[in-house]
């Protein structure tokens, strides 16, 4: 066992070394100008919200009648509106609360599930994956009438589960199956070796193998929160007042009172923060994540 | 990895099948039934067999939308597949620029999709819009809201913002993850880039872009909120994709019977798309 260890211990740090060099190599080989390619691409992602928050720190009068690239009248006024007006700040803690619920339910139950697909073998695997991820190609629209109905015959319309359960329809097969890739890249070795050890089943996947697939974990918690957080057709048609999301009072408000565009901007700049504030969290995972742990 | 037989794996996949039994099974069985029937309201409903279906599959109206919908994809796909793949070989691959480069470019997929409409309806606006107002004091004759190319235009570069960056953050995955060996050999050969590109870096790529392909699809194919908030589905019905249309049948205009109807043709073509895609992706996976 030891010195197999120290064999690739020095293996590593053999292949560490040329890597490192090969590294500065290539640096030097890669051209100059292939930094231009991604900075112009950021720009141009960056635009379209620069001028969003732009707007939300304008009067209504500056937005309309002059185009400034700054705001000349400096106002506050607007994120005000939103943070004294429950109607408005609601919309936030709803889409927050339904999102948590929904990430912690699809999580919660795609990891038992991950781990019989990546372990095991058995009647009708195949295709139970494949009607799964079936579910993450159903397009929205078409199950928006029926979920208005089956919530109704259940009383759940306008609840926060309902959003919540609702949207496992796509976070479910998601989790599943990013859990399935990175628990996959764990060598069956170990749960056996922790069976020989006298692990029952749930400790040893609580205590030795979630602490391996953390990274993972934290990689399908980053997709549910996503998916949920952007969605809107359906989390728009199962609530009405009470668990209204954010998203969906700023389509009301562009048709109701005509055009309030500050507060409008102001509240969409409000919906970029969570996810950004996620994102700066699994900064170092996005990678792998977005391969879904198959790279 | 060797899987071992074991049927009592079932019990482990039972939470996800109660699960997805109620946000999915029930759901589509009720479309299924209206599908087949007909109603004059009060609840009272009668057996219409495939009508629906028949109605369906000669209305210009459907076939006009699965068309604009299976152009879009198309072009969606030409365009922000090479794009990605693009911008991924230019990233940097050590150093402060990684995090922020994913960071910064990762922010878009996180925006609300009625957010992402509304950005960019605002953004294109004449009037008080950078890209609008900039375009027609450069004196381009640009308006989403009447002329449908304008309108195409805006709804395809807004889905190149939104969604290039998944192509990119995969296509970067699968780059990083190539052993620094194959590029030594390749230097030892005297490989030019484009070999390098055509022999390793995408034969490395092509389980992500596989995913890529898939996904973009997919999601492009069910496009809804951000059309419906920057065009509505116009000028005129320019814009309206099945997912439009259906919404205005089934919750407007509360046809049940054609909405069911449309809605499992458009599943099913979903379906079998993908599931051509996902067989390609696993036997590939499996050969290599």
């Amino acid at each position: 066992m030891s010195t197999v260890s120290t064999s690739t211990n020095t293996l590593a740090s053999m292949d560490a070394a040329q890597s490192k060099a090969l590294r500065r190599a290539r640096r030097r080989a890669a051209p100059r100008t292939a930094w231009v390619v991604p900075t112009l691409y950021i720009i141009f992602l960056l635009l379209p919200i620069y001028w969003l928050i732009n707007m939300s720190f304008k009067t209504n009068t500056e937005i309309t009648s002059a185009f400034t690239l700054f705001p000349r009248d400096f106002t506050l006024h607007n994120y005000t509106v939103i943070f004294t007006d429950p109607s408005w700040y609601r919309g936030y803690i709803n889409s927050i609360i339904y999102v948590a619920l929904n990430t912690v339910i699809s999580v919660g139950a795609a990891l038992p599930a991950a781990y019989a697909f990546s372990r095991y073998r058995f009647l009708g695997d195949k295709h139970l994956f494949f009607w799964l991820l079936s579910n993450r190609m159903a397009p929205p629209a078409v199950f928006v009438l029926p979920f208005f109905q089956l919530y109704s015959a259940f009383g759940l319309i306008d609840t926060h589960i309902a959003v919540a359960l609702a949207h496992c329809l796509f976070n479910v097969p998601l989790a599943v199956w990013i859990l399935e890739g990175f628990m996959s890249g764990v060598p069956k070795e170990i749960d056996e070796t922790a069976y020989i050890d006298g692990y029952s089943f749930p400790r040893f996947f609580f205590k030795i193998f979630m602490p391996l697939i953390a990274s993972g974990i934290g990689v399908a918690c980053f997709f549910a929160f996503m998916f949920s957080w952007v969605e809107l057709l359906i989390a728009r048609t199962l609530t009405t007042t009470d668990a209204k999301p954010i998203a969906a009072i700023m389509t009301r408000t562009v048709s109701a009172s005509g055009m309030d565009w500050g507060v409008l901007a102001a509240a969409g700049s409000l919906t970029i923060i969570p996810g950004a504030l996620v994102i700066y969290f699994v900064r170092n995972y996005i990678a792998k994540g977005f391969a879904l742990g198959r790279v | 990895m060797e899987k071992t037989w074991n049927n009592r794996a079932w019990f482990l996949v039972l939470p996800v099948l109660l699960l997805v039994a109620f946000s999915a099974i029930i759901p589509l069985m009720t479309v299924v039934n209206y599908s087949v029937q007909d109603t004059f309201g009060n609840n009272v409903f009668f057996w219409a067999g495939l009508d629906w279906f028949q109605e369906l599959l000669h209305s210009p109206r459907f076939w006009q939308a699965l068309a604009r919908n299976l152009v879009f994809s198309g072009i969606i796909l030409a365009i922000e597949v090479p794009l990605g793949i693009l911008i991924a070989l230019n990233m940097p691959k050590a150093g402060w620029g990684v995090p922020v480069c994913l960071v910064l470019m990762a922010l878009p997929l996180l925006i609300p999709w009625n957010v992402v409409g509304m950005i960019w309806q605002v953004f294109g606006r004449v009037d008080i819009g950078l890209l609008g107002k900039t375009l027609s004091l450069l004196g381009v004759d640009y308006n989403y809201v009447q002329d449908p190319v304008d309108a195409w235009i805006t709804i395809i570069v807004m889905d190149v913002w939104h969604w290039t960056s998944l192509v990119v953050l995969l296509c970067y995955a699968g780059l990083v993850s190539i052993p620094d060996a194959y590029y030594q050999a390749a230097k030892i050969d005297g490989a030019s880039g484009w070999s390098v590109f055509r022999y390793i870096q995408l034969p490395k790529m092509h389980r992500v872009l596989l995913i890529a392909v898939l996904l973009r699809f997919m999601d492009s194919f069910m496009i809804y909120t951000e059309p419906f908030v920057i065009t509505g589905g116009g000028p005129g019905n320019e814009t309206t994709f099945l997912s439009i249309d259906l919404v205005k049948m089934a919750v407007g205009q509360f046809d049940l019977g054609p909405a069911a109807a449309m809605s499992l043709v458009y599943f099913l073509i979903v379906m079998l798309v993908s599931w051509v895609f996902y067989t390609v992706m696993t036997n590939y996976g499996q050969e290599s």
